[in-house]
């Protein structure tokens, strides 16, 4: 052990994901995490057995069964047993649980993956089975109307107009356009109004996909990785579920969790956020008052690639590969879960000076 | 600087019952966690974060119900962790956070655990048919009861040991009052007559279905020197995970299990179990799991466990009680069950398990597994605590 717990330094040393793709009908939830999970410890020459600590995320109603977390876990070759745990949330909460587990002492190095497959079904129906059971999910409220709503809020309010998401849309796809990974990318029409005011080039791509990142304190990270990217606070806070209850136009669990992730401390020089619609990146670059300065989502984020499960985890993938590769010295990641960006974790990655 | 000890300051269950009509699902966990709340006299403010687990989503039907529930635990503005480990997720859902508390995260956290079977049907719920995927169909007794028969024919246990477990569970179930069954009039002779439902499986060894919460308050020192009656401590916690199937696959003694049990052992410096273990509250879904689990926990050799229970010494008067609050087998909703388990242990160390209390009862195990008997959660509680 290189430090004590509370005050272990712990860092992302390896990001690996999928290829995002409209259908995966070739190959199961496993067969699609499979490749991901040899990329992520290649780069770190670790094997299953080297990892102190395994956490996964992923929904069961993505999967149509229950315990569908289970057979990814057999491909991960979870023999000799491992000590493991699992999420029913973003991956980028089971690297959240990874990082208090690697704060304890308990593990050195931790394994963390996240995937889903939307294809097999109408994801935005499958969606409404996330709201109150009682007095909303009965009127099956699809998670772009959800999105409308917020988005015409924030228009109501002054803050964005219809260019200004267009412009937004525009921007992440063609950041995308260096992303291979990214499944929609360079010129998208706008369209028409899917549900209004949202037109189809507001919205994120429908896909499936898997991502995987590892996770190592001190000087073991230091070993693993050339420049690890050090979490130097990380957070999350959820709001009321009810949308009446909230002001659709702001982000206060996001900028309470920058808060105590410590992101107001210094300027951030990127941002990854997890917005799968144009009018969240309004709410959440006002939340965490990002300016024009900060390159925000250069892998195209949630509009080029939502792998949902897998598309929060990818942001601090994505923020960390940055920090890796000495693109970005202290980045900012987001990953959101539920209707209108209910719940935020905010986490913030730096690179040892070069 | 060690871990952060931790202590469990309050404890709360509702009245596990096959089905809470009277309550939406947040009614139900909001009983447990505002009960849990009350033993700790502290409030929602007191609360830094909230961990809740569940066992799979389509037991109720809600898909991440943790969304909806952040209003009813009081999680506005709060973190708020979902874990889901399959049956075992009660225990690892407590793990998580004490994970909080240990790392120095947090220093209160409320972990929760419910389960509202009577919203959906649990059997169907673990069939939903995939392609190329083999189905589970009969539901959990179908897929358990092989798994029994060979450990019957590997001990040579007599037919009559799973009835003994069911006859002393229920019948420890009478002592308390927030056990589903509460049959008066069980008799040995009726455990025995009850129908087969999967050989050798009768419907009186099998568990309920449960509609049910359980929470507690987990802390640090110093939320446990403020603490208004005893707090339980954490000696040991790990979890365990293997695959489902796999070739040379020991079902009737997980290598999972096993090594789980060890790292508890090894935490709190347990080297006897049997002798420095006063009692364990360990998840026994159906009889036979009771004599099989003791033999890998550690408290009996292989083939031996059988012989603990024929000779009352898991009885609650006994040398090792077991399921002292009735077990899974008088109280299962399926979520919480793992979470019982911590919980009854933690009740137990701290003097405040009513009349289904052992006597100076210092250390105990609660136990917890799922899947295909590859998920195990344990963790130990004392009534001291950790030498650091």
């Amino acid at each position: 052990m290189t430090s004590a717990p509370g005050d272990r330094e712990i860092a992302v040393v390896a990001f690996a994901q999928t290829v995002h793709r409209r259908t995966s009908d070739e190959s199961s939830e496993v067969e699609m995490l499979m490749p991901v999970l040899h990329e992520v410890l290649d780069r770190t020459g670790m094997k299953t057995a080297d990892i102190d600590f395994t956490c996964s995320g992923s929904s069961d109603y993505l999967a149509g069964r229950a315990f569908s977390f289970t057979l990814a876990l057999d491909g991960v070759g979870a023999w000799p047993p491992l000590s493991e745990s699992h999420v029913e949330m973003d991956g980028a909460w089971a690297l959240y649980e990874a990082w208090t587990k690697l704060l304890t002492g308990d593990a050195d190095t931790a394994l963390v993956y996240a995937y889903g497959k939307s294809s097999p079904g109408s994801v935005r129906d499958v969606l409404t089975r996330q709201l109150d059971p009682y007095y909303v999910a009965p009127l099956w409220p699809d998670a772009v109307a959800l999105a409308a709503l917020q988005a015409q809020a924030l228009i109501d309010a002054g803050d964005t107009d219809e260019p200004a998401l267009a412009a937004v849309a525009a921007r992440n796809r063609e950041a995308a356009t260096a992303n291979p990974h990214a499944q929609l990318k360079g010129p998208v029409p706008q369209g028409d109004h899917l549900v209004r005011p949202l037109r189809t080039g507001d919205c994120p791509p429908i896909g499936d996909g898997a991502a995987a990142v590892i996770l190592a304190a001190g000087d073991r990270a230091r070993d693993l990785c050339a420049r690890p990217a050090w979490i130097r606070g990380i957070d999350h806070r959820i709001e009321a579920h009810g949308l009446g209850v909230r002001d659709l136009t702001d982000s206060p669990s996001t900028r309470l969790a920058a808060e105590r992730a410590g992101a107001f401390e210094r300027p951030v020089d990127t941002a990854e956020l997890h917005a799968p619609f144009t009018a969240q990146e309004i709410v959440l670059r006002k939340a965490l008052r990002l300016d024009d300065g900060v390159v925000v989502n250069p892998s195209g984020g949630a509009l080029a690639a939502n792998p949902i499960m897998a598309a929060g985890l990818i942001r601090i993938g994505e923020a960390a590969a940055r920090i890796h590769r000495g693109a970005s010295d202290r980045a900012l990641a987001h990953a959101t879960s539920g209707p209108c960006l209910q719940q935020n974790l905010v986490a913030v990655l730096e690179g040892e000076p070069r | 600087m060690s871990k952060e000890p931790v202590a469990v300051v309050g404890v709360g269950q509702t009245k596990h019952v096959a089905a809470r009509r009277d309550v939406s699902i947040a009614g139900l966990v909001r009983e447990a966690a505002r009960r849990a709340l009350d033993d700790a006299e502290l409030t929602w403010a007191d609360i830094d974060a909230v961990v809740i687990g569940k066992a799979p989503d389509f037991f109720e039907g809600v898909m991440m119900p943790e969304l909806y529930l952040a209003d009813a635990l009081g999680a506005v503005g709060k973190p708020m962790l979902r874990v889901h480990t399959a049956g075992s997720v009660g225990g690892s859902t407590a793990l998580v956070a004490a994970n909080l508390v240990a790392s120095r995260v947090h220093g209160t956290v409320l972990t929760l655990a419910f389960e509202k079977q009577s919203e959906s049907n649990a059997m169907w719920g673990l069939s939903l048919p995939i392609p190329f995927q083999q189905p589970l169909l009969a539901g959990a007794g179908g897929f358990f009861a092989p798994h029994v028969r060979a450990y019957m024919r590997r001990s040579g246990a007599p037919e009559t040991i799973g009835a003994l477990v069911a006859y002393k569970d229920r019948r420890n179930a009478l002592k308390n009052p927030y056990a589903h069954l509460h049959e008066q009039d069980i008799t040995l002779d009726k455990v025995m007559a009850s129908p087969m439902l999967w050989d050798p499986i009768r419907y009186s060894e099998t568990c309920p279905s449960s509609d049910g919460a359980c929470a507690m308050i987990l802390t640090d020192r110093a939320g446990a020197a403020r603490a208004p009656r005893p707090p339980a401590w954490m000696l040991g916690g790990a979890m365990r995970s293997e695959p489902t199937l796999f070739a040379g696959k020991d079902f009737v003694s997980p290598q999972a299990g096993q090594d789980c049990a060890a790292d508890v052992y090894r935490q709190a410096g347990i080297t006897d179990p049997r002798r420095e273990i006063d009692g364990a509250e360990i998840y026994v879904p159906f009889s036979w799991y009771e004599p099989m689990w003791l033999e890998n926990l550690g408290f009996a050799g292989e083939g031996e466990g059988w012989k603990l229970t024929e000779a009352g010494v898991t009885e609650l008067d006994g040398d090792l009680p077991v399921n002292m609050s009735g077990g899974v087998l008088s109280t299962n909703p399926i979520g919480a069950s793992g979470m019982i388990r911590f919980a009854e242990a933690a009740l137990q160390v701290r003097g405040q398990a009513g009349e289904h209390q052992v006597d100076g009862a210092r250390r105990v195990l609660g136990h917890a597994y799922g899947g295909g008997s590859q998920f195990f959660s344990m963790w130990l509680v004392g009534a001291e605590p950790p030498e650091s």
